[in-house]
């Protein structure tokens, strides 16, 4: 059958065995980097692609069908487009820091990655804080995003990214909450522990009404945080053009526009571990034969069926709603998320106190 | 001339937003000074799609100059030509058929509901919701084809002559008019459902950008703008054209002021507009479509003025004749341009979100302004 | 109470938004909505109004006969100069004068497609046809010549 676990274990045979045990370290990091990089191009691609065909369908339109078969390459295209063209770095601007901030984003997603589980036993690094490490290098982004619009030189750059600070800043508290609230189920910060906890339920089904509170408002918060619509008033185009990344252009462009995709999935397969089971296949009680026929499905396959399928709820509201006012978000978040996820935590306590869950 | 960029001496910011800005629909310039995110005060630049019409119009012929209106308020062309034909028959006294009064409010109150479709689409897209630009522009689109099948064209028709329409409309236009009018009202509910039932948007919409009726009526705002601060100012009532007096509608008119009055004012304008098709379209009469004008229209001297309402407002034609072929001089009074200047009234105070919001809702088009 | 209003506000809140996402979720699920045409592709398919305006041609029968008289009609109804009529003197075979059509020269890059000129000629000589493609490499192929060469008037048209 196969499994990701499999072809990672051979390797890792296969170099202890021909090249010792600290060479082969090296060599595994190095594997390691490229395949990051590879794994983000290749969902920069998938998912770019996927959200213009999802938002074709829901707008009555067919959507890119010119490049390849299908329109499949047309990302590609886009992608050789985006690095050939020139990137300006706009007179007047903070040049270090206008050059800096896409690799920055970049980077922070890159990090978020090492914790998650991609399939059973595949995981880059099983951190014993794996989910706070997320929420606390997830925060990094704001860093590049304010950079962006500092040194753009741009008063809608400027606007763009205060407006993004303030955003982020405050919808990282309740989307924090909302992992608390699973971690108090959980009762561990490890990814691994968290999913090996799913293994009779997934928490969404077993955390009665307080999993689903914490869920929806952990899929708001992270929308918020990832700066897409409804809540994209960074970028906000009908407002200030396109907000902290308006004179940037080429592969500088290129890399925020990725890692906004990035960060989605990221996201996504952080809600899908935490309140799906990651690569936990779906199990019901004790129906034994329709629980070995899930076994049988991989588990990468799984992970990320969860986790597009996520992505595809993120796509669905930002082609739906409108876009919030900078108060109106504000008043969002600590009028009404944080008091419900503090409530809901509360509630949550008791119920791992008194052990309601299964 | 005062400073375009940079900060003012107190520190505050000035950012242009336009002439290129996807907010603007069109090269519309303004001059925002922003306190932090408050807008406090906002200077509209005008004249970059300035293109004369009304010194073209004087060396027109009076049967041309119809056609060059239509490049005006181009959302709304069918009825500027109404209101330039209405002020050449006023001259020339001249009795319209009945049916050609009947099909010019046909087509009158189709080029309404398609330009408040794509008001509607776009108002939607300021505010951040792409999807119903695309589900207005599929009604717009049937609304465009009957106009192709019976004008010709699809903006710019040029279908209103002195003395009546250009040709009888298409054997299918009844039957046609007739289908789009019935998916048309459900469609209305999905528009409800997905845009005005929202709680993002009424957010977005209710309380944003106040206009007073005082200052509706002292910036001479006109059409959904003014009705939707209680000003009763719709000119298909109270100075009825054509077959306008003979047909049942109801003058929308909120008293909110705000954004989301303008907002029901036009969704209303909208099925009023239903209604009056309705009402209309099995009761066309036979006869001509055309009254017998001479080749060469000659207007007596005097000065003539005819008020329409657009979807936009009250579009004004004055014309001035000395009693030759070609008008001696030709005002248009526009809807758009008064609309504009109570811009800076009603986003004052407002966020740069609740700017684009009601400007959205002003339903610009800069040609219209500028002409 | 004012807990209890919160909380109405809360949930007509969720349920506005879920109205909202039922629509466009129809649609995603029914993709036979969708309406895009796929131009060029339906080019063959592809079916303009009878009245639809594209360009402003002057008919020839078979014996490459038109029905233009030169009366320069036309030319004085355009509002923006597209048309203009070189006229010429032939000789009928009574041995008079007559003034007849030599050249009617059309320009396409000028015309706005009014319809004006096709309502003033009296003889029915000229008609909007519906090509609509209009676009070429130099605009010099925009300057049309409408009567064919070698045609002539119409017997038994004034």
């Amino acid at each position: 059958m196969f499994s990701l676990e499999s072809i990672k274990n051979t390797v890792q045979n296969w170099l202890q065995l021909h090249v010792g045990a600290s060479m082969a370290l090296v060599i595994e990091s190095i594997l390691l980097g490229i395949l990051v990089i590879i794994l983000f191009a290749v969902l920069g691609l998938v998912l770019v692609f996927m959200e213009r065909k999802v938002s074709a369908v829901m707008q009555i339109r067919i959507g890119p069908n010119r490049v390849g078969p299908r329109g499949w390459l047309q990302t590609s295209a886009d992608t050789l487009k985006l690095m050939l063209k020139e990137g300006l770095t706009p007179d007047g601007a903070d040049k270090f820091l206008f050059n800096l901030a896409p690799f920055i984003i970049m980077i922070a997603a890159m990090l978020i990655m090492i914790p998650i589980a991609f399939a059973k036993n595949f995981q880059i690094w099983d951190i014993n804080i794996g989910v706070l490490y997320i929420s606390s290098v997830a925060s990094v982004s704001v860093i590049a995003i304010l950079m962006a619009g500092w040194s753009s030189n741009n008063k809608f750059s400027l606007l763009g990214a205060m407006r993004s600070g303030a955003q982020i800043i405050s919808y990282e508290l309740s989307a924090g909450i909302s992992v608390i609230t699973m971690v108090i189920l959980t009762q561990s910060l490890s990814v691994n522990e968290i999913i090996a906890s799913q293994e009779n339920g997934w928490w969404i089904f077993k955390g009665h009404i307080p999993a689903i509170i914490a869920f929806i408002i952990f899929m708001i918060a992270v929308t918020a945080e990832t700066n897409r619509a409804p809540f994209d008033l960074a970028e906000a185009e009908s407002e200030l053009t396109a907000g902290f990344h308006t004179e940037y252009s080429g592969m500088k462009f290129a890399l925020f526009f990725l890692a906004e995709y990035i960060n989605i999935f990221i996201v996504c397969a952080v809600a899908s571990i935490l309140f799906f089971g990651g690569w936990m296949p779906f199990h019901i009680g004790n129906w034994q034969t329709f629980n070995h026929i899930m076994d049988y499905i991989p588990s990468s396959i799984w992970f990320f069926g969860k986790t597009f399928l996520l992505i595809g709820l993120i796509m669905w509201f930002r082609w739906t709603f409108p876009r919030l006012r900078i108060d109106q978000l504000l008043n969002l978040e600590w009028k009404y998320l944080l008091p419900i996820s503090l409530a809901n935590m509360l509630l949550m306590t008791v119920i791992a106190i008194l052990k309601w869950y299964l | 001339m005062h400073e375009v960029v940079g900060t003012t001496p107190k520190g505050d910011f000035i950012i242009n937003v336009g002439p290129q800005h996807p907010a603007t629909h069109g090269v519309l310039h303004l001059v925002i000074t922003l306190e932090g995110e408050t807008i406090k005060k906002i200077e509209p630049h005008l004249g970059y799609i300035h293109r004369s019409i009304e010194k073209m119009c004087e060396s027109l012929t009076y049967r041309q100059f119809i056609y060059v209106t239509s490049r005006m308020d181009y959302l709304s062309a069918h009825i500027n030509n109404h209101a330039c034909a209405l002020c050449v028959e006023k001259g020339l006294q001249v009795d319209v058929p009945l049916r050609a009064q009947y099909i010019r409010v046909l087509l009158d109150e189709l080029t309404r509901i398609a330009s408040h479709e794509l008001w509607w689409g776009a108002m939607a897209m300021d505010v951040g919701a792409f999807t119903p630009f695309f589900y207005a522009f599929r009604e717009r689109e049937t609304i465009n084809e009957i106009m192709e099948e019976t004008c010709g064209a699809r903006l710019t028709m040029n279908y209103m002559v002195p003395g009546g329409v250009m040709a009888d409309i298409h054997p299918a236009f009844q039957q046609k008019v007739k289908k789009f009018i019935q998916q048309y009202k459900k469609k209305i509910d999905e528009y409800n459902e997905l845009v005005t039932g929202n709680i993002i948007f009424q957010n977005r919409m209710k309380g944003v950008g106040y206009l007073s009726p005082e200052n509706a009526i002292s910036y001479g705002c006109s059409g959904p703008v003014a009705r939707a601060s209680g000003v009763a100012c719709d000119v298909r009532k109270r100075y009825p054209y054509d077959v306008y007096n003979q047909v049942q509608f109801d003058e929308v008119i909120e008293t909110g002021g705000d954004s989301f009055a303008r907002y029901l004012v036009r969704i209303g304008e909208m099925q009023q507009s239903v209604r009056i098709i309705e009402q209309l379209i099995d009761a066309i009469p036979q006869g001509d479509f055309q009254a017998k004008t001479k080749a060469v229209i000659k207007l007596p001297k005097g000065e003539f003025y005819q008020r329409v309402e657009t979807a936009r407002g009250e579009l004004g034609v004055y014309i001035v004749s000395e009693g030759g072929t070609t008008p001696y001089r030709i005002k248009f009074r526009s809807p758009g341009f008064c609309n504009l200047s109570a811009l800076n009234e009603m986003a004052k105070g407002g966020k740069i979100g609740d700017l684009v919001a009601t400007m959205g809702t002003l339903d610009l088009v800069i040609p219209d302004i500028d002409r | 109470m004012n807990i209890k209003k919160y909380i109405q506000d809360v949930f007509g809140a969720i349920q506005s938004l879920l109205k909202g996402m039922r629509v466009t979720g129809y649609y995603f699920l029914h993709p036979k909505e969708i309406i895009t045409e796929q131009y060029p592709d339906n080019r063959d398919s592809l079916k303009l109004a009878d009245r639809f305006k594209g360009e402003v041609v002057m008919l020839h029968d078979e014996n490459n006969e038109h029905a233009c008289t030169g009366c320069t009609a036309c030319e004085l109804a355009c509002p923006n100069g597209t048309i203009k009529i070189i006229t010429q003197f032939d000789i009928t075979p009574e041995g008079k004068k007559k003034k007849a059509l030599n050249t009617f020269v059309y320009h396409l890059e000028l015309c706005t497609m009014c319809n004006l000129c096709v309502e003033a000629c009296p003889t029915g000589a000229i008609v909007m046809a519906q090509n609509f493609e209009h676009s070429v490499y130099d605009r010099k192929q925009l300057t049309k010549t409408l009567n064919k060469p070698g045609s002539k008037l119409r017997a038994g048209i004034e």
